[in-house]
């Protein structure tokens, strides 16, 4: 299968850098895949997970947070916020953030606090699941 | 002339100041490598942010857009962000921030414009204190953090545009020192707001699809650049710092070794003035019998 360039990089260090087949990318409105000669898209991350195939047989998959993702020419480049390896990632402080938000949500007072504190709580109960998958 | 007792001393004196000299130059170029690394790491972020920034701005028409990119049309209060080191004896390294940013602060000042100073880091504001006391808002200390995250810089950049967005000011600078060698660090002002967006880099032509809408991505990249900025900055501000310091250890080092042999030879010198002064009191003492 062609390939193509993909960059992922968050403040801290470059994460990954080289050709691939194919990323899977958690966009804001909808996980969408890259391939080669995907048309040019920006679009804002959220919290999930990426998963990068670089044969069909290897497969890397990286948790990010918060950033963007450019699609264009040169091929896919990851700004994440925060990013790293899944088996490093720290599911109780993942599980000590959604209990953060429950009492957010249980906290909120106006109807827009409420409905932010859901949004959050949405977000992190999706990105547990994934995470699960 | 000082007795054979008391150049002993003086010799003990400088060899141990030279001991915590040598150890401080040798420390500083273990963390030197360790804040070199984390600079470069850094720079693969800002270099792609900027390209997608300068995409992102070169859709938007000059003048409008978003109050972080075309600031807000005034220019009457100016927030001057000093980033300083924590720590002193690191030869010139905050003197020269702090020079730049009061350079700044008095040219503003004489057109007339009102000054105020975010201080990163204790130095800076020991020496701005002196001058500028009225002016400096607030002081970030960032002496219990032992390796820069970004974590550090993204409530420093939040709360900047918390202030630009409540009018506090209205075009902010960041002071800092770029590292480029070990013996070459250059003090920088650099323009956090309104953005200042890399010029020259190739603005690619093909149609973008946003998602969601540019001006939705503009008004959320804008607000983290300026974090980035700040990281930034505070990483080229370890990396010079221990740049610095290892330079200003190394020389001083240099000079005890030199005081050291200086005195070594005095201290020898009047001892066998002493040898041969005794040797001659006791020959002529046997002559005179």
């Amino acid at each position: 299968m062609a390939t193509f360039h993909f960059e992922l990089v968050s403040p801290e260090r470059l994460l990954f850098t080289g050709e691939v087949e194919a990323v899977v990318v958690p966009g804001i409105e909808g996980q969408f895949t890259v391939l080669k000669d995907h048309a040019p898209v920006m679009t804002v991350l959220k919290a999930g997970i990426v998963e990068i195939e670089e044969t069909a047989a290897k497969k890397i998959r990286l948790f990010v947070r918060g950033g963007f993702a450019d699609v264009a020419d040169g091929g896919l480049t990851l700004l994440a916020e925060q990013a790293a390896p899944l088996e490093q990632f720290d599911s109780a402080r993942l599980a000590a953030e959604i209990k953060n938000a429950e009492e957010d949500l249980a906290d909120a007072k106006t109807e827009e606090a409420k409905k932010l504190a859901a949004e959050k709580l949405d977000q992190l109960n999706e990105l547990k699941e994934a995470i699960a998958a | 002339m000082p007795s054979l007792k008391d150049l002993r001393n003086r010799i003990a004196s400088v060899k141990a100041t030279q001991k915590i000299t040598k150890a401080m130059q040798m420390v500083a170029a273990a963390k030197l490598r360790r804040a070199q690394q984390g600079a470069e790491a850094a720079r693969p972020y800002a270099e792609r942010m900027d390209i997608v920034l300068a995409n992102l701005a070169s859709g938007v028409a000059a003048g409008a857009g978003p109050a972080l990119l075309s600031g807000n049309g005034r220019d009457q209060i100016h927030l001057l962000v000093v980033a300083t080191a924590e720590r002193g004896l690191c030869g010139g390294f905050n003197s020269s921030i702090v020079r730049l940013a009061r350079e700044k602060v008095l040219a503003l000042q004489a057109e007339g414009k009102t000054v105020k100073i975010l201080c990163i880091g204790k130095k800076g504001f020991d020496q701005l204190r002196r001058q500028f006391e009225k002016q400096i808002v607030e002081l970030i200390d960032l002496r219990s953090v032992r390796q820069l995250a970004f974590e550090n810089a993204d409530p420093i950049g939040k709360k900047i545009i918390g202030w630009f967005e409540a009018g506090e000011f209205d075009v902010a600078t960041l002071f800092y020192s770029k590292f480029r060698s070990v013996i070459l660090q250059i003090p920088t002002a650099q323009q956090l707001i309104p953005a200042q967006i890399g010029a020259g880099h190739a603005v690619s032509e093909a149609a973008y699809e946003y998602e969601p809408g540019q001006d939705e991505i503009l008004a959320t990249l804008l607000p983290r650049n300026i974090s980035v900025q700040v990281f930034r900055a505070l990483l080229e501000n370890a990396a010079s710092e221990q740049g610095a310091r290892m330079s200003a250890m190394d020389s001083a080092t240099r000079n005890a070794g030199e005081m050291i042999k200086k005195q070594t030879t005095i201290y020898n010198r009047s001892r066998q003035a002493m040898i041969t002064k005794e040797l001659i009191e006791i020959i002529s003492g046997a002559e005179a019998l």
